[in-house]
């Protein structure tokens, strides 16, 4: 018998409520999160709005010199792997530490961190030649995105493979799969794995400003984030984590774990096309999906469910329309597909960790979140997009997409067990 | 994996170099034999200003020759010198990508600090202006993901591509995934890492850590075993590998034949780094023993807490001194996402040419660091098998084992 991941933790910090809970409340309200930014003035950029987390990294358990250490995407980090480990009920520290691994994806890695240390060593920005004297001491740390995996490493004293793995905007899935991997292939028993960013920063805003990827709807935050709705305009900034504990099923059934899903199958695949751009036909990302379908042994009437990428571009909510017809044919029609950005903004690369979080929790509670702010579909999205209101389904199988910057697309299966 | 058919090995097809010490394999390899170094003062910026003030910089390379002027605009020194590297290795591997069906290619790099030249003159315009400064192309040069991107769109991979970041130990974590895409069945898989942290943010932040030598000879800077060890330089570039299933590539320049990661205990601990098992997995994930292994390519940070840890390491594995050790890297700096990848193309050289090439530097090894460490000259002897190590900042472990090729010297 093929070994196999299941979920059994999963922690969250998340716009709309810093905790696993509060953030399906907010997902099963339907509630959006999207606002205008508070985190600094963003006067001057065209997009103004993103859906924050109402943070304390304090109040969330980090210590003094940990919140002084660690940028905002990694205090998610840890937070959130806090929160899955003990929502896992495993007691790690009895574990032989060199099977325990960590995969954590990011797509922009410490940027709030450089960004903020930026100003001071260059002076606002009037040196080129930066004042080292200016550098704090972990501003290497800040440099170097694989902080973030040294800090879930080191906070579950993990001693088996570590590595932070970024992809763009399917970082978060790609390290799933990869942590999936790892106990698939025997090298691991158990992998906290998920993925953080923070990029309400005026950098970050700044360059998707300059390609006009993010909102311009700063007069309505709450309805800006507008997924297969004709009136969408770009996708909104998000931020935040999410860490699930995945272990070796059969270890987890013989302990009596509480199991959400199980990693059915995962696949990645590479437009080839545009750092940017999608085509119109969803090919690859279809390619993607067939791929994870089989490798959960299942064909696409056996997807009850679908998280979306759903970033609320129009060349993204037809690509990925395509590629659901592609992958599904009629199937495709009928089942519900749904994006959480509408709610909790695009988190770049933590996005992908937080819709798996959604997915496995939807698959326990067999509700499907619904697409908040879809009331005037695009005639060329002509699926179920679930809009506006939560639904009680019956699900057995759950496909989570995610399309990124580089060209990736990535999908995976979870299954109820 | 189908029960009747062993997953196919995984070997060397081709090689792209683009290092302090030579922009193609034949010139790093006799720059290393020749103990030619490419350290030197810094030139892409003013360094006078700083503690430190040499490093390993790939000069002398028009990187306008080799990467197309519309993706020179687009992308950081990190990424043109990935796509130098790419091209120079499917070209030494005599593949054409448009013959491989584009599904069963794919590209996984490495990288540790992404486009980190571009992202400061990005955050520079921005903060010293305003946001309307910040061009377009910010977006897809700054993020880690730009060389992956960029090598599958100009090659057309659709495969299950990747971008592993695990500091100085990437390079390997990024062979060791391309191994298994081989043994999953891809036909072709473009791996390695190339970094370029040498403007004033990325050499900033590596002052920071204190890690760096202040020592102002070029000759005495970097001594890794040394008594007298006094920190790393830094330098930019690396390697890019062209991985293929053996039954395809009867002709290549070496076999991975094992790989393994892991991470060292959280500061505090009384448990043992991870180096020493690290090696004793790879080793039994490519079925071979201690006494097969002809030489290691030490990942020598120079730091002497660390060179100690690790000389103890292999000295535990293969016992005191019973297998020759080397670092070249003392000629290039620390580079980074590049350093692992550039070390494998060394060894795989090693391999062919039957010559383990020395360490410039060192002279009196520090106590405690009881290594056969190579050192004066070259030394000469048939080998079959090479063990490359690699850690990154903050613990990262990673250990590649690789076996000789069939193409001749």
């Amino acid at each position: 018998m093929a070994r196999k991941a299941v979920i059994t933790g999963i922690g969250v910090v998340a716009p709309g409520g810093p905790d696993r809970e509060s953030f399906w409340d907010l997902l099963v309200a339907g509630r959006t999160a999207t606002r205008g930014i508070t985190l600094f003035d963003p006067a001057g950029h065209r997009s103004r709005i993103a859906a924050e987390v109402d943070f304390d990294p304090l109040a969330a358990g980090l210590t003094t010199r940990q919140v002084r250490r660690m940028d905002r995407a990694a205090q998610f980090a840890v937070v959130s792997t806090r929160e899955a480990v003990a929502d896992s009920g495993l007691e790690l520290s009895t574990l032989d530490p060199s099977r325990i691994a960590v995969s954590v994806g990011s797509a922009i890695g410490c940027t709030s961190g450089l960004e903020e240390e930026f100003e001071v060593l260059s002076d606002d920005g009037r040196q080129w030649l930066l004042d080292h004297t200016y550098g704090v001491p972990h501003l290497y740390g800040y440099m170097v995105p694989s902080t973030l995996a040294v800090e879930v490493a080191r906070d579950v004293a993990a001693e088996g493979p570590v590595v932070l793995v970024s992809t763009g905007c399917t970082s978060g899935l790609d390290a799933i799969g990869h942590a999936a991997r790892l106990i698939e292939e025997g090298t691991a028993d158990v992998a906290v794995t998920g993925a953080t960013d923070a990029p309400v920063s005026p950098i970050a805003l700044a360059c998707f400003d300059a390609i006009k990827a993010t909102s311009p709807n700063n007069d309505d935050p709450g309805h800006a984030s507008r997924p297969f709705d004709a009136r969408r305009d770009g996708f909104v900034l998000g931020e935040g984590s999410a860490v699930l504990v995945l272990e070796e099923a059969g270890a987890a059934r013989r302990r009596g774990a509480r199991i959400y899903a199980e990693v059915g199958g995962f696949a990645g695949r590479s437009n080839a096309f545009h750092m940017t751009g999608l085509r119109p036909d969803g090919r690859e990302m279809a390619e993607a999906i067939d791929a994870a379908l089989a490798m959960a042994r299942r064909d696409g009437t056996g997807i009850d469910y679908i998280n979306a990428h759903g970033s609320g571009t129009k060349q993204n909510d037809r690509h990925e329309t395509a590629a659901f017809k592609r992958s599904l044919g009629a199937h495709a029609y009928r089942v519900p597909v749904s994006s959480i950005k509408s709610m909790i903004g695009h988190s770049l690369g933590a996005i992908g960790s937080i819709e798996v979080a959604a997915c496995a929790l939807a698959l326990q509670r067999q509700v499907v979140p619904p697409t908040a702010n879809l009331a005037e579909p695009d005639p060329e999205c002509d699926l179920d997009y679930v809009p506006v209101t939560a639904r009680v389904h019956r699900m057995s199988g759950v496909l989570c997409v995610g399309s990124g910057f580089g060209g990736f697309q990535s999908a995976m299966v979870l299954t109820r067990v | 994996m189908s029960a009747v058919h062993a997953a196919p090995r995984a070997v060397v097809a081709g090689v792209g170099v683009v290092a302090p010490t030579g922009v193609t394999a034949d010139e790093h390899w006799q720059a290393v034999l020749a103990g030619k170094s490419g350290i030197d003062r810094i030139s892409r910026f003013d360094p006078s200003g700083y503690p430190v003030r040499l490093a390993g910089e790939v000069s002398g390379y028009p990187i306008e020759e080799r990467v197309p002027a519309r993706l020179i605009a687009q992308t950081d020194r990190y990424t043109q010198l990935g796509l130098a590297a790419a091209a120079d290795a499917l070209a030494d591997a005599g593949v054409d990508p448009a013959r491989v069906p584009e599904y069963r290619m794919a590209v996984v790099t490495a990288s540790s600090s992404g486009g980190c030249e571009f992202g400061q003159r990005e955050m520079q315009s921005l903060h010293a202006k305003d946001p309307s400064w910040v061009g377009v192309y910010q977006s897809i040069a700054w993020f880690y993901a730009a060389t992956t991107g960029q090598v599958s769109i100009r090659h057309g991979m659709r495969g299950p591509s990747g971008v592993l970041c695990a500091e100085q130990a990437g390079g390997l974590d990024a062979l060791g995934q391309a191994r298994r895409l081989i043994r999953d069945g891809l036909g072709l898989v473009v791996t390695g890492g190339t970094d370029a942290s040498l403007s004033p943010y990325g050499f900033v932040a590596q002052l920071a850590t204190g890690r760096l030598s202040t020592v102002e000879d070029p000759r005495r800077a970097y001594l890794p075993f040394d008594e007298q060890a006094s920190g790393h330089l830094p330098g930019e570039g690396g390697a890019i590998l062209v991985l293929r299933p053996e039954q395809d590539c009867p002709d290549h320049l070496g076999v991975v034949l094992g790989y393994a990661a892991g991470f060292d205990p959280p500061p505090g601990s009384d448990r043992p780094p991870a180096v020493r098992r690290t090696i004793e997995l790879a080793l039994r994930d490519a079925g071979v023993t201690p006494a097969e292994v002809d030489v290691v390519f030490a990942d020598a940070a120079g730091i002497p807490a660390e060179d100690l840890a690790e000389a103890r390491a292999i000295g535990e594995v293969f016992g005191p001194g019973a297998v020759p050790v080397t670092a070249p890297k003392t000629l290039t700096g620390r580079l980074y996402g590049g350093a692992a990848p550039l070390d494998v193309v060394t060894a795989l050289l090693a391999l062919r040419e039957g010559t383990i090439p020395h360490t410039v530097g060192p002279t009196r090894l520090a106590h405690g660091c009881d290594i056969d460490l190579v050192l004066g000259q070259p030394r000469h002897r048939p080998m079959d098998t090479a063990l490359v190590l690699a850690r990154g900042y903050g613990g990262f472990t990673a250990a590649l084992v690789v076996g000789r090729g069939t193409r001749g010297a």
